[in-house]
């Protein structure tokens, strides 16, 4: 057992956990954040992606009690009471139709944007399909995923 | 309206979805609930000798460790396929018994034959590795070819030769006749390659016990939550369906795999009665591979014979199925029912005869996936066209032209009357929408750096909206294929719509409110969808086969009738005038060309009040509906798709694909293109991708995303999609045909065609990696002289 403290979604956390806990299991059983999604188990899918100090990573391939005093945010955390543009353009554009990847695919996206805005880089639809290398979804071929992030990466 | 039919409503669900409010069914936690771990099979052929659970009883927090012999000892009934098949001598299907818990033998690999229920999941899966099972290993039958051979062994006792049933459909002798009278004969064999369905979502089931009121209920991920409840007390004995309710919350994903009832929520409802806890069981990613029923797996050949004009004179097709280890719920009508009466696609044959032998073979049970049936009769005749056209040096396009079914109604001499459709002019939009003309310049202009262009059509018909109850009953369903509906307006005048459908990911929460708002004149936000509860819907049959809006809003267009006419009753009552003036618009109840109105919500509350009743009428404003389809829908399309191939390497770049299609009346652009979109990828993964592959000793060789390779966002290319909307079906109120399959159905011959015209060599298995395409494009190479 690991005693752990961390941010989650700006609120202080902590848990008791056995040392093998994943991320993504602490998020979903302990906290009850079910929106973090798992997909696989082999860290192909992105369904899990939060940030941890900003940094997009796969839930389900990570160790929580590595990341004491982490900040994590969630898909819950990202909305502020109006959706993030990022969350709004998935709905504008039918970005999604089951859901299960979304909130993994929203998570990547919005580092995706930051992260090309940061560098003042042009973020183009090869660049983001490239991008989405980690990211799995099965229901809508990505042609309406790929509009939602460059109508988002326009407001953002 | 503006959200009406026809417009492109943002979905009311996405809320819930982008916030990471949706509840799917392992985001469910019971108070008292314990996890299930399934002991299954490593070997692929092997006879249960013992089972000792000594070990994982002694450890600490495992509940309970349960076996076939105590399940089959409570009387759980045997797995069964719903859809009985003759074979053509009129001898029925050989369906081997398939208990949830394996008990004298394991027949593919994961075919579980315990489950250890424990206080965590974690607990729960190390037990299961400590419960150790006594195998006597079996000889194995990994693939479908070897399970016909002499002296294979025998998979279930009453499958002799381990076939299933050999049907035909079809005048064998006139086609005969039709291929040997013909100025050219063109063969093929083909492979339909074995997929994996891989919703997102694993599947998942809580199944809690109360054991006061001796009922139960299943949380699960299913896409016919009714048909669970069915299946589950009348077959499998679990419980009466009074005594369980089966729920469907959110699902993500089901492409077929989430149909069927299998070993697992079976189990966990048992376990939840044997044990009195909640029992949950999710299905690691691993698990999925080798317990979700597989898809396609055909091996094919076919004739098809042409005249002096090349108008075709017959089509001869013999196909072999595997249906895997067990027969899965509707295995036995996907290769039959819902593959060969397609086989006319969308051309005018006269003479047609397709033989299909199913076997067993020790690999998961195969069964519908994304089209089921239909991509595969499109895949034989799609190949076929273009095949046979480089053979009579035609255009392909050419060729379909002149053999379309010209006029409609057309009966086909396999089952199917086609109902309405226009094939010259979805051919004509794709080919305009793809640029035909500019083609050879483009592929001059790749030539130049080297690189081969090519294109391939598919101009392929469905049939959707299954089914006239009556005609599947003929054909050997066991349950009628209609849909039910309740529609119920509120005092307040707002609407539910209890409807059997069920929505993972077609967004009928946005589209069954989209035409009651554009009935009734309403705001969309005032209509909710309620769906996927035995407890709240009444009953239903569940989405698959593209049927929710054929069957499923038809029967809400039904109800939606019966609730007009007491609505206008009332109002003609209330404003003192007959009926027939009344009419419903703007949120009123009126008068046709008068100021005498009603607000909408005044009727519905008039209707509940009851003080001011036409006399003998009923109080309340709730109507239900049951619809039952007259035929098939039949969605079609022209699909084109150009590539790229670099010869040194054999890598295929899909540089544009065009959908145009016709499924008749639209309810949703947006959410048409979508299933497009994503059924199109799936195609795309069939073609140049994805593939289960078993070893020889059934050990599956694809059993996760490192092996099995699923379509990625630059693996596939953004769409042009188009319809055609002037043919509506006649055969459903709302003249809709269904768009969940078309894009999987129509898109992996397209693929095939298209490299196979780059490379210049017909002979390409799917799925065409670059592997596949670089041995194609050598073999294809002139033997050159040394
Ligand atoms: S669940 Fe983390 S990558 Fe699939
Ligand atoms: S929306 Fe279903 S997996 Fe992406």
């Amino acid at each position: 057992m690991t005693t752990i403290n961390m941010t989650v979604n700006g609120k202080a956390v902590s848990g008791d956990v056995p040392d093998q806990t994943l991320l993504s299991e602490f998020l979903r059983e302990n906290l009850r954040l079910t929106g973090t999604h798992v997909g696989c188990d082999t860290s192909q899918c992105g369904a899990c992606v939060v940030h941890i100090n900003g940094k997009p990573v796969k839930s389900c391939s990570t160790l929580a009690a590595s990341l004491d005093g982490a900040d994590v945010k969630t898909i819950e955390g990202v909305s502020n009471g109006e959706l993030h543009p990022m969350q709004q353009a998935f709905n504008d554009n039918h970005g999604l139709q089951c859901g299960f990847c979304t909130p993994g695919m929203i998570m990547t996206s919005i580092d995706m944007v930051e992260r090309y805005k940061a560098a003042g880089k042009d973020l183009t639809s090869d660049a983001i399909r490239a991008e989405l290398e980690g990211n799995i979804c099965r229901c809508t071929g990505y042609h309406n995923i790929v509009k939602s992030i460059e109508d988002a990466a326009a407001k953002m | 309206m503006s959200s009406g039919i026809g417009v492109p409503v943002k979905r009311k669900e996405d809320k819930r979805f982008t916030t990471g409010k949706g509840k799917y069914t392992d985001d469910i936690r019971k108070d008292n609930q314990a996890y299930a771990a399934f002991v299954r099979s490593p070997h692929a052929h092997a006879k249960v000798k013992g089972i000792d659970a000594s070990a994982a009883l002694a450890m600490d927090g495992v509940i309970e460790v349960l076996d076939g012999h105590q399940l089959t000892g409570d009387g759980i009934g045997n797995i069964i396929c719903g859809w009985a098949v003759n074979s053509k001598d009129g001898s029925p299907m050989n369906m081997g018994a398939w208990s949830a818990l394996a008990t004298e033998k394991v027949r593919y690999v994961g075919d579980a034959v315990a489950v250890v229920i424990a206080e965590t999941q974690g607990l729960a899966r190390i037990a299961a590795e400590a419960v150790e099972v006594d195998y006597e290993a079996l000889p194995v039958i990994a693939h479908v070819m070897n399970a016909m051979t002499d002296g294979a062994v025998q998979i279930h006792e009453n499958a002799p030769g381990n076939q299933i049933f050999d049907w035909e459909l079809g005048d064998e002798a006139a086609t005969d006749a039709g291929l040997a009278g013909a100025a050219h004969v063109t063969s093929i064999d083909i492979t339909n390659n074995r997929l994996s369905p891989n919703p997102m979502e694993p599947r998942s089931a809580v199944a809690t016990y109360d054991d006061a009121e001796e009922h139960y209920t299943l949380y699960t991920t299913s896409q016919n939550p009714h048909v669970a409840r069915l299946v589950l007390s009348a077959f499998y004995n679990v419980a009466a369906e009074n005594k369980l309710r089966v729920i469907a919350p959110d699902v993500g994903g089901g492409f077929g795999a989430k149909i069927y009832i299998y070993p697992e929520e079976i189990t966990c409802l048992w376990a939840s009665m044997k044990t009195n806890r909640s029992v949950k069981w999710t299905s690691d990613r691993a698990e999925a591979f080798i317990t979700d029923a597989h898809g396609r797996d055909h091996v094919t050949t076919a004739k098809m014979g042409f005249d002096e004009n090349n108008k075709i004179v017959g089509f001869k097709v013999d196909t072999v199925a595997n249906l895997g280890a067990y027969m899965s719920l509707f295995s036995s009508s996907v290769p039959t029912y819902l593959y060969a009466p397609l086989l006319s696609g969308q051309y005018d044959i006269q003479n047609i005869h397709c033989n299909v032998r199913t076997y067993y073979t020790n690999t998961v049970p195969v069964d519908a996936y994304r089209g089921a049936g239909r991509p595969e009769a499109t895949y034989v005749v799609e190949r076929m066209m273009e095949t046979a056209a480089r053979e009579l040096g035609m255009d392909p396009a050419e060729l379909r032209r002149i053999n379309f079914v010209q006029s409609f109604p057309h009966q086909t001499p396999i089952l199917m009357a086609y109902d309405a459709g226009d094939f010259p002019k979805i051919l004509g939009m794709a080919q305009s929408a793809a640029d035909v003309a500019g083609f050879a310049a483009r592929k001059a202009e790749a030539a130049s750096r080297g690189k081969l262009r090519g294109m391939g059509y598919s101009t392929f018909i469905e049939a959707c909206g299954l089914a006239p109850s009556k005609a599947a009953g003929s054909l050997g369903a066991g349950v009628g294929l209609w849909e039910s509906a309740e529609v119920r307006v509120n005092p307040v005048g707002s609407i539910e719509i209890l409807t059997g459908s069920h929505s993972h990911g077609q967004g009928h929460e946005t589209t069954f409110a989209q035409i009651v708002a554009d009935r009734f004149d309403i705001p969309i936000e005032s209509v909710n969808i309620v769906h996927g509860d035995t407890d709240k819907v009444q009953f239903g049959m569940g989405t698959y086969g593209s049927r929710s809006a054929p069957v499923g809003m038809s029967a809400v267009v039904k109800a939606m009738d019966k609730v007009e006419a007491k609505v206008k009753k009332i109002a003609a009552h209330t404003l003192e005038a007959s009926e027939d003036d009344i009419v419903i618009e703007g949120g009123e109840v009126k008068v046709a060309g008068t100021d005498k109105a009603m607000a909408w919500h005044e009727v519905g509350l008039a209707a509940y009040i009851a003080h001011n009743l036409p006399d003998g009428m009923e109080p309340g404003l709730k109507e239900t509906a049951f619809f039952d389809p007259v035929n098939f829908s039949f969605p079609s399309g022209a699909f084109i798709c150009e590539v790229e191939v670099d010869p040194d390497t054999g890598e295929t770049e899909i540089i544009k694909f065009t959908a145009a299609d016709d499924f008749g009346t639209i309810i949703n652009p947006l959410i048409v293109d979508g299933q497009v979109h994503g059924g199109v990828t799936q195609g795309i993964g069939q073609a140049m991708l994805e593939q289960v592959i078993y070893d020889d000793d059934g050990q599956l060789l694809t059993g996760s995303y490192m092996d099995y390779t699923m379509p990625r966002a630059a693996d596939v290319p953004s769409y042009d999609v188009s319809h055609m909307e002037d043919q509506p079906s006649p055969n459903n109120p709302l003249g809709v045909k269904g768009c969940g399959e078309a894009g999987a159905i129509g898109s992996p011959p397209a693929v095939i065609n298209a490299i196979t015209d780059a490379i210049g060599n017909n002979d390409l298995a799917m799925p065409a990696t670059p592997q596949a395409v670089w041995r194609a494009i050598q073999a294809a190479k002139p033997v050159a002289a040394e």
